[in-house]
This record gives C-alpha cells, sequence and structure tokens, in this order.
C-alpha cells in the first residue's frame, strides 16, 4: 500500500537516483551553485524586480536574442567540459590504466556533449542571433509574432533545465545523441536517462518550431517599405531557408520521439524487432530529420558570412542570385541525402547509388556560396578585424571537413569509415568550422550593435587563434585515428593499437581550444571595463551596409523611430556613398515626421507556459502522472486565458517618440 | 506590430462560405460513395481499390482547393508556394522511406532471423 501510494505521489524518484561518483558531484555543485551565487547576487543588488520586467517577460526579440546567447554560452561550456572529459579519458585509459570515469557514465557523457551541443548551444547561438538581428534588417520593429517569440524561448530553457537536471537526479541517456533503438528501447535501458533524453528534445523541439514559423512570416511579411525579396540581405534569405527546414523537418522529429516513447512507456512495438516493429524505421525517420538539421544551423552561419565578407571587403556580394539559388538548392536536396548517415545498414546498391550522389551534388551549392565570398574578397578593400578571422579560419577548415564529407558519400568508402573517428573529425570541422565560427562572427560583428561599444580586437585575436590551433590540433589526429580503425564512443583500448599518441595529441589540442574559450571570456570582461574607450559613437562601427547599422547603438528598444523605405539592396551603404550607387539611396523626407508606435506589453504567460511544459516532461520522464496531467492541463489553460487577453499592446505616443530618438541621436551624435 | 483596422469584405465572405458548404458537401459525397461501393463489393476488388484511390485524390484536390482555398489570394502566392513545398517533401520522405525499408526487407530479413528475434522477445 505504502509503495502504491509513494508510485501515485512521486513516480520512480528515489534518493538513491542522487549520484556519488566524485567527477559527477563536481559537475553537480557547480551547476548548482552557479545559480544560486547568481541569485544571492540579485538578491544583495536587490535587481529581482529588474530581472523580471526587464528580461524574463520581455516580448522584445533584442532581449529574447540576448537570453538566448547568454543560455547557450553557458550550455557551451558544460558541453565543452563534457568534450574535455571525452579526450582526457580517451587520452588515459589505455592499457591497463582504465581513466578517470567509468565506462556507464563515459556513455552518458558523450551522449549529453552531443545533445547538448547540438539542440542548446547551436540551436541556441542560431535562435539568439536571428532574434537579435533579423527584425532590424528587415526595417521591422519586431517579429511577427512577438509572444510566440517568447514561448519559444521558454520551452527552449525548460528543455535545457530538464537535460541539466539529469546529472543531479537520475541519469542521462547512454544511447549517443540520436538513440538509437534496440539500445534506446525499454528492454535494454530501462532507466530514466532515455526517457530525460526524450522530453527534453520534444520541449526544445516545439519551441524550435514555433520560432521557424515566426521567423518565415517575419520574413515574409514584415519588411519595410520597398525591400523586396530580391533586396533582402542575404542573412535573411538565409534564415528564410533555415526555417523552412525547420518547419518541415521537426515534425518527423516530434513525431519519433513520440513513437519512441509509446514504445517505451506504454509497449508498443514501433522499433522492437520483436512485436513487427523495425528499429532501422527509427534510424530512417531520425535521419529525415537530421540530415536538414544540419543544414538548419548552418545556413544562419552561411548568411552571416555574407554579411561579414561584404562588409569587410568594402564591396557588394558576389553572385547574390547564385547565392539565393544556392541557399534554396540546399534546402531541397538537404531533403533527399538523409541515408548516407546509414550506408551500412545494408540497403541495394541503387538505394545507396541514389543517395550517395544526392550527397555529392549537395556539395555544389555549397561550393558555389564558398567561391562567392572569395569573389567578394577578390579585389575588395578588405579590414581583417576579428568577424574576418573567424571567417578565414571558417573557409580552410570547412573546406576540409566538406572534403572528408564528399569522401564519406561514396558507400565503399563509407563502409570502412562509418562510425569512426574519421566521421567524428568530419562531422566536428563542420559544425564547429561552419557552425560555430559563424555564430562567432556574428557575434563579434553584431554585439557593438547591442551592447553600444565594440570587443577587444587583440584578445579576440588571441582567442581566434587558440581555437584555430587548438582545434586543428584536437580534431586533424582523430581523421588519422579513424583510418586507423579506431571508433567513435571508445572508453578503452589496448596499447598495442598505438592509438595513444595520437589521441595524447588531440587532448592537448583540446587544452588549447579551453585556452581560446579562457581568452573569449577575458575578451568580453575586459571590454566591458574598457567599454568607454571601445563605445560606438556612431551607430556603424564597421562601416556597414545593411539597415541595422542607420541606427543608434545600442539599439534603441523601438528599433526605428521612423520605418525606412529602401530601394537597394545594401540601403545604409548606398545612403552614405550615393556616387559609388547612383540613384540608389534611402528616401528620407526633409522633415522627419514621427507616429504612435504599437509594442507589445510585457507577459508572463510565456514563461508560465513552459514551465507546465517543463513539468509535464519531468512527470514523464519519472512516471508521475499526476504531474504529467498538471502539467498539461496547466499548459492548455495558460494558453486559454493568454488567447483570450485582448489588452496586449500599448502604444508610444508621436511626441514621445520623437523626444526619445532626439535623446537617442544626441548621446550617440548619429546625424539623423 | 500595429493594429490593422479589420475591414469586412462582404462578397468575400459569402464566397467564402459558399465554398466552404460546397466543399463539405463533396467531401460527404466522396466519403459515402467509397464506403458504399466497398460494402456492397460493387466491382472485384482491384476495380475497388482503384476507384477508393480515385475517391481519395478527388477528396484532396476538393478539400485543399475548397477550404484550403489554394491559388485563391493575390500575388504573391505564398499559401500556394509553401503548399507545393510540402506536397514536395512529404512526396520525398514517404516515398524515398517506403524504397528504403522495402529494399532492405528485401535485402536482409530471412526467415530463421525473424524466428530469432521473436524468441529473443518472447513472443
Amino acid at each position: 500500500m505504502i509503495s502504491y501510494f509513494a508510485n501515485f505521489w512521486i513516480g520512480k524518484l528515489s534518493i538513491h537516483q542522487v549520484p556519488t561518483n566524485p567527477i559527477t558531484v563536481g559537475g553537480i555543485i557547480i551547476m548548482v551553485g552557479l545559480p544560486l551565487l547568481i541569485a544571492a547576487f540579485l538578491t544583495y543588488k536587490k535587481k529581482w524586480r529588474w530581472l523580471y520586467r526587464e528580461w524574463l517577460t520581455t516580448m522584445d526579440a533584442k532581449k529574447i536574442g540576448i537570453m538566448y546567447i547568454i543560455v547557450a554560452f553557458l550550455m557551451l561550456l558544460r558541453g565543452g567540459s563534457d568534450a574535455a572529459l571525452i579526450r582526457v579519458q580517451q587520452a588515459t585509459s589505455v592499457g591497463s590504466s582504465h581513466g578517470i570515469i567509468s565506462s556507464s557514465t563515459f556513455q552518458q557523457v558523450f551522449s549529453a556533449h552531443g545533445t547538448i551541443m547540438i539542440f542548446f548551444v547551436a540551436m541556441g547561438f542560431m535562435f539568439g542571433i536571428i532574434n537579435l538581428i533579423l527584425p532590424v534588417m528587415l526595417g521591422s520593429r519586431d517579429v511577427a509574432f512577438p509572444f510566440m517569440n517568447s514561448v519559444s524561448f521558454w520551452l527552449f530553457f525548460g528543455g535545457m533545465i530538464l537535460v541539466n537536471l539529469s546529472l543531479i537526479i537520475g541519469q542521462f541517456s547512454n544511447a549517443g545523441w540520436l538513440a538509437y533503438p534496440p539500445l534506446s528501447e525499454l528492454r535494454y535501458n530501462p532507466g530514466v536517462g532515455i526517457d530525460y533524453w526524450i522530453w527534453s528534445l520534444q520541449i526544445a523541439g516545439i519551441g524550435s518550431l514555433m520560432s521557424g514559423i515566426n521567423f518565415i512570416v517575419t520574413i515574409l511579411k514584415h519588411r519595410c517599405q520597398g525591400m523586396t525579396l530580391m533586396r533582402m540581405p542575404m542573412f535573411a534569405w538565409s534564415v528564410l531557408g533555415s526555417m523552412s527546414l525547420v518547419v518541415f523537418a521537426f515534425p518527423i522529429l516530434t513525431v519519433t520521439l513520440a513513437l519512441l516513447a509509446l514504445d517505451r512507456t506504454i509497449g508498443t512495438h514501433f522499433f522492437t524487432a520483436g512485436g513487427g516493429g523495425n528499429m532501422m524505421m527509427y534510424v530512417n525517420l531520425i535521419w529525415a530529420w537530421g540530415h536538414p538539421e544540419v543544414y538548419i544551423l548552418v545556413l544562419p552561419a552561411f548568411g552571416i558570412f555574407s554579411e561579414v565578407v561584404s562588409t569587410f571587403s568594402q564591396k557588394r556580394l558576389f553572385g547574390y542570385t547564385s547565392m539565393v539559388l544556392a541557399i534554396w538548392a540546399i534546402v531541397l536536396l538537404s531533403f533527399t541525402v538523409w541515408l548516407h548517415h546509414f550506408f551500412t545498414m545494408g540497403a541495394g546498391s541503387n538505394v545507396n547509388a541514389f543517395f550517395g550522389i544526392m550527397t555529392m551534388i549537395i556539395a555544389v551549392p555549397t561550393g558555389v556560396k564558398l567561391f562567392n565570398w572569395i569573389f567578394t574578397m577578390y579585389q575588395g578593400r578588405i579590414r581583417l578585424k576579428n568577424p574576418m578571422y573567424w571567417f578565414l579560419g571558417f573557409v580552410v577548415i570547412f573546406t576540409i571537413g566538406g572534403m572528408a564529407g564528399v569522401l564519406m558519400a561514396i558507400p565503399p568508402v563509407d563502409f570502412q569509415l562509418h562510425n569512426s573517428l574519421f566521421l567524428v573529425a568530419h562531422f566536428h570541422m563542420m559544425i564547429v568550422g561552419g557552425v560555430l565560427f559563424g555564430f562567432f562572427s556574428g557575434l563579434l560583428y553584431w554585439l557593438p550593435k547591442i551592447l553600444g561599444f565594440r570587443l577587444n580586437e587583440r584578445l579576440g585575436r588571441y582567442a581566434f587563434w587558440c581555437w584555430i590551433v587548438g582545434f586543428l590540433m584536437a580534431f586533424v589526429p582523430l581523421y588519422i585515428l579513424g583510418m586507423m580503425g579506431a571508433t567513435r564512443r571508445l572508453d578503452h583500448y589496448q596499447t598495442s593499437t598505438g592509438w595513444h599518441p595520437l589521441f595524447v595529441v588531440a587532448g592537448i589540442g583540446v587544452i588549447i581550444i579551453a585556452a581560446g574559450v579562457a581568452f573569449q571570456i577575458l575578451q568580453i570582461i575586459y571590454s566591458l571595463i574598457t567599454r568607454h574607450k571601445l563605445k560606438d559613437t556612431t551607430g556603424d562601427p564597421w562601416n556597414g551596409r545593411t539597415l541595422e547599422w542607420s541606427i543608434p547603438s545600442p539599439m534603441p528598444f523601438y528599433n526605428f523611430a521612423i520605418l525606412p523605405t529602401v530601394n537597394s539592396r545594401d540601403p545604409w551603404w548606398a545612403k552614405k556613398y550615393p556616387k559609388e550607387e547612383p540613384g540608389l539611396q534611402i528616401t528620407n523626407k526633409e522633415q522627419p515626421i514621427y507616429q504612435d508606435i504599437v509594442l507589445p506589453k510585457n507577459s508572463s504567460m510565456g514563461m508560465l507556459i513552459a514551465g507546465f511544459a517543463f513539468l509535464f516532461g519531468f512527470g514523464a520522464v519519472w512516471h508521475i502522472i499526476w504531474l504529467v496531467i498538471a502539467g498539461l492541463i496547466g499548459v492548455i489553460v495558460s494558453i486559454i486565458i493568454r488567447s483570450t487577453k485582448e489588452d496586449t499592446d500599448y502604444i508610444i505616443p508621436a511626441k514621445e517618440v520623437e523626444r526619445l530618438d532626439k535623446q537617442y541621436r544626441l548621446e550617440q551624435g548619429v546625424q539623423s | 506590430m500595429s493594429k490593422l483596422p479589420l475591414t469586412i469584405n462582404h462578397d468575400e465572405n459569402k464566397l467564402k462560405l459558399s465554398s466552404y458548404i460546397t466543399g463539405f458537401g463533396l467531401s460527404i459525397l466522396f466519403t459515402i460513395s467509397a464506403y458504399l461501393l466497398v460494402i456492397n463489393h460493387a466491382a472485384s476488388r482491384t476495380v475497388l481499390i482503384g476507384l477508393v484511390i480515385v475517391f481519395a485524390i478527388c477528396q484532396f484536390i476538393s478539400q485543399s482547393f475548397l477550404f484550403l482555398h489554394l491559388g485563391q489570394e493575390n500575388k504573391p502566392r505564398w499559401r500556394l508556394t509553401i503548399f507545393a513545398f510540402m506536397l514536395g517533401v512529404v512526396i520525398i520522405i514517404v516515398f524515398g522511406s517506403l524504397w528504403i525499408m522495402h529494399n532492405l526487407k528485401y535485402r536482409m530479413t530471412i526467415p530463421q532471423e525473424i524466428r530469432y528475434m521473436k524468441s529473443q522477445d518472447n513472443l
């Protein structure tokens, strides 16, 4: 009776689920301690109300973007420490030594590393940067659905908390970042690890889907006057492509995870061989989402590079139309290559040949983009600032990684290299070298617009060189190891394999990358201290080309006091240098006419909805039925309450806009 | 985000209502005729399957046009574009998956293996 009672109230929860091994406990202390420290600081400074009013309940896309980036950066540190653990383990666990962590912990560490890096670092940075800059680039005051934006962020946050909670209570998935059955089925994995993985991705994934819809509508409906599609900045195009992929690919993930959850909770047989299910169907479906996901991440990074290259070469982007076509070719082709992730499952040669050739074809539009950037630099007046460094690093690393990818598109080659460290090296070069470098470049490029000051160039260069050297040292050995037969997710190997020296080199590489991260943190702190020296006094620190540079920095909360009208591709450049681009100017009226601005009111409902979703997820992980039901009802009721609310906007009168605008411009010295 | 004044075009509303009613009628017609044909064994098996598929396609087309109003919007036709894109993606994934899984089944399943797997799962 007592156990039944306990089962109802706390499900599978028990005190024995708290881990005791020293490394995990250390992680817990940091992860609980840091928020407690921040909370204590906020209480001491009496800043809670400020935090709640200005940040947690905000509908301002820029602030939501900053929150995304903060979360993503913290998760980069978490996923990065996981990576360091993997490297240390592999460098020390050889022969008679068994390294610093147990095999089962190691499995959780690499699963957490992959999951966190893709879903909470890369996706977080991506949505963060899009939120920060996309509406301004389009000459708009906000995204199409500001409230939905806030819900998206908080769902992302809820998923993030759930992933990290698995460190404190219970355990995380041990089945890799994509949790293939049969290993992820109940029979072979009865613990809560896989459930943590499923529900955190479900919650965050729904948030991503909503963001996708939001940004598509923003791009299609919220462009300023005169900005036709073909006059959009390339970043907007790449976001449109990426978000189309989100909208069409994420439902596949949601369904696949739901089927796996059904298998685990109510005993269906979608992916268990015995009951007529087929585990390869899971692999098929998860990659039908997974491959587009890779392009979801990399397309916005491509967009960022397009902006950075043309700004720092002080030249118009080369081959605009071909860039747009390349984006859409990638969008379409990314849905036709997913089988290359599981060539080894034993499909026939027709199937393998088709997907192999499609994979090679998708390299063509990517190559087109790379050449376009290089041609943009050709005969440009290049200034080597921080964002440009990251672009050049990207060109080198992405090309090496891309060549390895095309190599693996050949099925017989893939049969040799599948699941080897060669593959690990390949996709890290694509995702770190392509995606993460892109986001670093974008952050360094756009942060002055948000913060009002540039970041220290010298420390940024140190960080860059540490990253590049460390990265090559960490991953080039993996290519060789892969060729030598080392598989991924290896927690122990014999001395006779001869792999040890290369693993040690890779480990040293990670230490150098860690130094790069330390320089990045130092760069932010040092720039904060010396912000008066680095202040952006013009609103246009890089001699930019697009609309975001035409307003003061930091950006006013309403973005544009008067919505702009454009009639060219690089409207701000055309306005600054009318001789270079005659006839193409922003048509500004002589006397600015201020109008009332309608903006969305703050709302805590986004936080509430995601909070209930989190409770639902936590209940589902631990089989606490009342919590599942309560969470679900909470989500539905909060959505209904919010939908029936009519008074969601407030108006800034024209006079107030004029006053604010003049004040901003006086402070910034920006000519109107 | 500014609030636009809601202009109600009565003619347009009437047009929409009539299209919904027609669509509703057609949907019922297609469903019931397929049901009646099958339940009465009105033709041979192959012909019946063909007919049901034809009715399903008619249903799909009539609903796309009468309920979703494809192609009836002003330029630029985003709804139509996105619908076509969706169709493309769905076709690629559904037929791609069918192709892959059938190919796999053809090549990889042997009766002994199935028996072994069943014995492993106590089924």
